[in-house]
């Protein structure tokens, strides 16, 4: 990984091993012979490795700051709330991992065994891995180019041992570039259950959400629905709605309408969210009986209910 | 083409600026844009260098999203947002055949395409050149930094949130701050949005103003920070 040249083309582009830039890479002559265009064995790998695993949900954004570590954090608090249930989070913003504090986890390191990365626990039954864990301390900066990134999350997927998982979340940066790339093409042969994206209700986070839900379609990535956060805000004095970010455009509502993919629900700007990510605690058992508690309450169970719908129907498949 | 100083795009350019922040909606591209207009009001002719392509929002803050780019003996005329041509723009948003389609290129790519932004754009003559990031640390970042180089930027404003996550109360371990280190780069200054809010309250107590708040701040900023220089 550390030989990669600046400029290098890509492993699977036609230029690889054939561009300017491939001279003297360690990698040339694998790259010029088309070894590089081959199927990764990884994706093998990481089906086999995958099998544990019940469902698979990505949540992406084409927007940042949105909200999707927040989403994340409290989906897998949710649905870990069953004690019956095995979730786990990774966190493969490689960049800028903030699932670590979020979910309390802050300075924690991982352990190797052998059978490989342990995640680290929250609960007994919610397990998270994020880069955050492997760096020296929480406010090194993580500046690394593409097939850096994607080599980092192989080994997320590969490497780590999930064990019996009937949940996997997992959290992506903004965009739809390498680490969109990677998890899907990683995770091709082992099937993933959806995609929930996250917006708020405002034109300028409509626009790149519109994208990344072309994104989902180019790639055959299913969506599970749109959710929009920071949807109205309820002052804590005197109880009434402000919107912070109008939905000048209609907001999620009309951009679902238009794209034909579900509204999974609205979520209120409450400012004890983000205490309680500061915290690394869930908002869901802070302030349970929040306006954005109760919504995200129900988005939850709309996820599982799809979740649930979707295994019914590959049983119904197998016994046929 | 290599990015050289005797290439003559980026010469008739009197500052260039970066706007960056590890963390994504914290503001670049609004702040990128406010900075644009007042340098606009205060007489001077401005440029925008958009290199988020995954998620370019300036042309629609500029309300030039409908426009396309153009070429000319030295690369690409920019899109002019006035009728003065006071303010230029550049982003990949003009290059997309629909506003929807989605950019989805590993950093290869897109370090061919901002070193071309960098190079082959005809700017012109121009007092400042505001260069609007993707939130992360990665490709984009690292590849306009080396392209821009060779024309000493001036620095790099850092735009954060008060949230400790975003931007951390502690100055001297922000995390864009060591962005800023790796990259060789000077801080300017420092923004903080999201830092005060108030709620409106009921049309019936408007005042003459047509707004009114309950005086009540949220706690969505619990300070204010400052983040002061960083020196060389």
């Amino acid at each position: 990984m550390e030989a990669v040249p600046q400029d290098c083309p890509g492993t699977s582009s036609a230029q690889a091993g054939r561009g300017a830039s491939c001279q003297g890479c360690p990698n040339q002559r694998l790259c010029a012979s088309g070894a590089g265009a081959a199927p990764d064995p990884a994706v093998e790998e990481i089906r086999a490795k995958m099998r544990t695993v019940k469902h698979k949900i990505l949540v992406l954004s084409g927007k940042g700051g949105v909200g999707k570590s927040t989403f994340s954090a409290h989906l897998a608090h949710g649905l870990a709330e069953d004690e019956s249930k095995q979730v786990a989070l990774l966190d493969i913003d490689i960049c800028g991992p903030s699932i670590p504090k979020m979910m309390g986890l802050e300075g924690e390191q991982v352990h190797q065994s052998g059978s490989g990365w342990s995640p680290v626990y929250v609960e007994e039954n919610l397990g998270v891995m994020s880069v955050g864990f492997l760096l020296g301390s929480p406010d090194d900066a993580v500046i690394w180019r593409g097939p850096k990134k994607n080599g980092m999350i192989k080994q997320f997927l590969r490497d780590v041992d999930w064990g019996e998982i009937d949940y996997l979340i997992v959290d992506t940066p903004p965009g739809t570039s390498d680490e969109h790339l990677s998890i899907v093409q990683y995770l091709s042969a082992a099937h993933i259950d959806g995609a929930v994206i996250i917006t708020t209700p405002q034109e300028v986070s409509l626009q790149d959400v519109r994208k990344e839900i072309n994104f989902c379609h180019k790639v055959k990535l299913p969506i599970i629905g749109v959710v929009e956060n920071m949807s109205g805000f309820i002052c804590p004095k005197c109880k009434n709605e402000s919107q912070i970010f109008p939905p000048t455009t209609g907001g999620a509502e009309v951009m679902c309408q238009d794209l034909k993919v579900p509204l999974l629900g609205k979520v209120p700007l409450d400012p004890q969210i983000g205490k309680s990510c500061d915290n690394g605690q869930s908002f869901l058992t802070e302030v349970p009986d929040s306006p954005a508690t109760l919504a995200y309450r129900d988005i939850i169970q709309r996820i599982q209910d799809f979740c649930g719908l979707h295994s019914s129907k590959e049983e119904k498949l197998i016994s046929c | 083409m290599e990015a050289t100083q005797e290439t003559g795009n980026l010469t008739g350019i009197r500052q260039i600026i970066l706007v960056l922040s590890g963390k994504g909606g914290v503001g670049k591209s609004t702040v990128s844009t406010e900075l644009a207009l007042a340098l606009r009001h205060s007489g001077k002719k401005v440029g925008i260098l958009d290199v988020d392509l995954c998620g370019p929002s300036i042309p629609r803050m500029l309300k030039v999203q409908d426009k396309a780019v153009h070429q000319c003996d030295n690369g690409w005329v920019p899109v002019f947002v006035d009728q003065e041509q006071t303010i230029s723009l550049m982003s990949v948003g003009f290059l997309l055949e629909k506003p929807d389609e989605a950019v989805v290129w590993r950093g290869p790519k897109k370090n061919a395409l901002i070193k071309q932004f960098v190079s082959d754009v005809a700017w012109g003559d121009l007092d400042y050149l505001i260069v609007d990031t993707p939130p992360g640390t990665s490709d984009e970042h690292i590849s306009a930094v080396e392209a821009l180089r060779p024309y000493k930027p001036l620095g790099a404003i850092l735009v954060t949130t008060p949230q400790a996550d975003k931007g951390g109360a502690d100055e001297e371990k922000h995390p864009t701050r060591n962005l800023l280190i790796f990259l060789k780069m000077k801080s300017c200054y420092s923004v903080v949005s999201f830092a005060f809010l108030y709620c409106k309250v009921e049309e019936s107590e408007l005042d003459k103003q047509g707004q009114l708040n309950c005086g009540q701040p949220s706690n969505l900023a619990s300070s204010y920070i400052s983040v002061p220089n960083t020196s060389k």
